[in-house]
């Protein structure tokens, strides 16, 4: 084991996957000269050359169509969107494009294609730069939507990624690059949909991924010294969605808070909410509550800002009043 | 020429009338002023009278049915004539249509008014708040949620309320399900058979036999303890009820007291030469009780699984003779509806029965000591020209060795 940072693990899962098949090939802004945006890729382009790590204008949809063709031929290509803002911008090539396909040609090509975005708010970047529409990518059958909330999750689940034939939406949250974590030594992949207990606990079921499995592991650490016993599962991809161990939790603890930064409003809470309430109905002891961003365009103002992105607190408040 | 008999208004507010059972037979040849079939009023058991004469051609409806006066039950025609039910009947036909399901519409419209004006009252007075999980953990342990008082926001009843009552034994499900009135409306209910059996033993009992009654409450800390510790290692449908326990000791107690497990007979006492105990189950429409043969020498838990599948059988409706019949002793026992004590009316021809109430827990005094322990009162009804006070407490005494040290049951 070693103790690597988010980036450090996103950078090695590539690296090593690059080692190891040369179909692999990176595109996006800043991807080559400069390392990207948030320095994933420093160093890439002197070791594998610009054939491999290519710079591309500022056009998300020329990247990501750029992408899906050089998959139907063959390819695998990593695209980096810089921020998922952006994919808003090519958003038919992922999911008129990319998602289908693969389903609308009898099956005919695959789409090895892996679009790396970082998004979520906190860095004063104001409204259009600071979403975490996660679940508007996840609505799309036929594109996988990761979301890890480790360094050991991101590594292996990115190679999964690249190795996965069909189209990977991976989404990186801009703030927790530097949030370290422990990773295993050498190749490893985490299959994709499969959600993890990052904590046990046996009062109340805390369902959550990307950025706010960290809240919610402080959360539960704070709860603790109550006495409350706090199981956090982190769901890690939200298509296909593994809801088997948060029912199974769910049955045991018959109580749940959901958190994420996206908005409330059919967010990926409303999803496990719905989920549980059909499939454990008879196990719901209190109503599920959602910890999520406020309604609004996210503030740029420091302080607003922080006020409207769900924080530890309210997740402890959250779980306070589920199990009143 | 074919005629319909109706089923005749034999009173000036029946509304309805049941054929009990038809005295002509189809075919048979029948005179006017001869009996056709018995109806049963509200009243009493009357017999029709043909208002033709012929053979009976058809019965329209079968025994036990109950439909609304004027409504065609049989057609009464010339011997050889042909009738062409459809076209005499009318539209009255389907009404009567094999049996009658005229009485099932209206049965079920019946029920589905019931049911409306229960369903209305839930949304607004009786909605009991309470998470699905209570409900559903509370449908599993038989538990009535309406007993119990909710630790929730706004009330709700929850996990950790309905976990409390399961320990406490509070709420209890009934098996009584409670009558829904509706306001200004008279409800007739004709008795059932069950009805009116009950109500003639008991009356019977209650006038013909001079009862006497001794109460004592008995000590039972270990009793609970001991069947605490038996129902630990138990699954659920093999748990020890309290009332095993009783069976199995006032099976053990009669051997002493012949003349409790007696019955007269003219001018003789009979002792039987065996223990049965009869237990009172309640059912929805009644009681009956179901018997324990040989209770002195079964163990609690073939007890406890005998009367277990009596009882169910009895809410089943698929009793058989040997569950009810032979009884020498009974026990009621209305110890899960937090009863403190009650008497009894005597199960004849049987000399004894054994009133039982809840195990409660109350305030002892010991050696000037004011202690907390737990306390079961039972009240014995018994038959002066049989048995004594003195015999009946003395049975009693015999009885609390038993239920006080639970350990010489084993």
């Amino acid at each position: 084991m070693s103790m690597i940072t988010m980036r450090e693990a996103i950078s090695q899962a590539l690296w090593e996957e690059m080692e190891r098949d040369e179909k692999i090939f990176i595109l996006g802004e800043e991807v080559g000269v400069w390392g990207g945006t948030y320095a994933v890729t420093k160093g890439f382009l002197d070791h594998f050359g610009a054939e491999r790590v290519r710079d591309t204008p500022i056009a998300e949809s020329a990247i990501v169509g750029a992408a899906i063709g050089a998959a139907l031929a063959g390819m695998r290509p990593v695209a980096e969107l810089m921020t998922i803002n952006f994919a808003f911008v090519a958003m038919d090539h992922i999911v008129n494009q990319a998602a289908k396909m693969h389903y609308m040609f009898g099956g005919q090509m695959k789409l090895p294609l892996v679009i790396r975005a970082p998004g979520g708010g906190g860095r004063q970047l104001a409204a259009t730069h600071s979403q975490t529409p996660d679940a508007i990518f996840a609505h799309f059958p036929g594109l996988k939507v990761v979301a890890p909330g480790t360094p050991e999750d991101a590594k292996g689940l990115l190679k999964a990624s690249i190795r996965s034939d069909d189209p990977v939406l991976f989404i990186e949250n801009a703030t927790i690059y530097q949030q370290r974590g422990e990773v295993p030594e050498g190749d490893y992949v985490i299959p994709i949909g499969e959600s993890k207990i990052q904590r046990e606990g046996r009062h109340v079921t805390l369902v959550t991924y990307s950025k706010m499995v960290q809240y919610s592991l402080q959360a539960a650490e704070k709860l603790a010294q109550e006495g409350i016993e706090v199981e956090v599962i982190d769901l890690r991809s939200l298509r296909p969605l593994d809801m088997q161990p948060v029912i199974a939790s769910f049955k045991r603890t018959n109580r749940a808070v959901i958190a994420e930064e996206g908005w409330l409003s059919f967010g990926v809470g409303a999803e496990v909410a719905a989920r549980l309430y059909q499939e454990a109905f008879d196990y719901v002891d209190a109503p599920i509550r959602r910890v999520a961003q406020k309604e609004v365009p996210l503030p740029y103002n420091r302080r607003l800002e922080q006020l409207a992105l769900p924080q530890v607190e309210d997740i402890i408040q959250a779980v306070r009043e589920v199990l009143k | 020429m074919a005629k319909i008999i109706e089923m005749p208004k034999l009173g000036f507010d029946m509304a309805e009338g049941t054929l009990v059972s038809w005295v002509k037979a189809e075919g048979e040849k029948i005179e006017k002023g001869e009996v056709l079939a018995e109806i049963e009023t509200d009243k009493a058991t009357v017999q029709v009278e043909s208002s033709a004469s012929g053979i009976l051609y058809k019965q329209l409806i079968q025994a036990d049915t109950t439909l609304p006066i004027g409504s065609p039950i049989a057609v009464i025609a010339e011997e050889g004539e042909s009738v062409d039910l459809e076209e005499l009947l009318g539209d009255q036909s389907s009404q009567i249509d094999e049996g009658s399901k005229q009485s099932e519409i209206e049965k079920a419209e019946a029920e589905t008014e019931v049911l409306t004006s229960e369903e209305e009252s839930a949304d607004v007075e009786d909605f009991i708040k309470a998470s699905p999980l209570a409900r559903s953990m509370a449908k599993e342990n038989a538990l009535d949620l309406t007993q119990l008082k909710g630790s929730g926001p706004g009330g709700r009843i929850v996990k950790r309320d309905v976990e409390q009552a399961l320990q406490s034994g509070a709420g209890r499900e009934t098996l009584i399900t409670p009558s829904i009135i509706v306001p200004g409306r008279d409800e007739h209910i004709p008795l059932s058979r069950l009805r009116s059996a009950i109500g003639k033993r008991m009356q019977e009992s209650n006038q013909s036999i001079p009862h006497f009654f001794i109460t004592r409450s008995f000590r039972v800390d270990d009793l609970m303890r001991v069947r605490q510790q038996m129902n630990d290692e138990r699954d659920a449908e093999e748990k020890l009820s309290l009332n095993d326990f009783i069976v199995k000791a006032c099976g053990l107690a009669l051997r002493q007291f012949p003349n409790l497990n007696a019955s007269l007979r003219d001018d003789a006492i009979v002792q039987h030469g065996d223990i049965n105990i009869g237990n009172a189950v309640s059912l929805e429409n009644g009681l009956l009780t179901v018997v324990v043969r040989n209770a002195d020498q079964k163990t609690l838990n073939e007890i406890s699984k005998e009367t277990g599948d009596m009882a169910q059988r009895a809410r089943d409706g698929k009793l058989r003779n040997e569950d009810v019949e032979g009884s020498t002793f009974t026990i009621s026992n209305l110890g899960m509806y937090a009863v403190e004590d009650f008497v009894a009316i005597i199960n004849p021809p049987e000399a004894a029965i054994l009133a039982v109430g809840s195990a409660q827990e109350g305030a002892i005094v010991e050696q000037g000591q004011v202690k907390a322990g737990w306390l079961m009162k039972v009240t014995l009804s018994a038959d002066h020209r049989i048995t004594d006070g003195a015999e009946g407490a003395l049975f009693l005494q015999h009885l609390a060795q038993f239920i006080e040290q639970p350990w010489r049951l084993m």
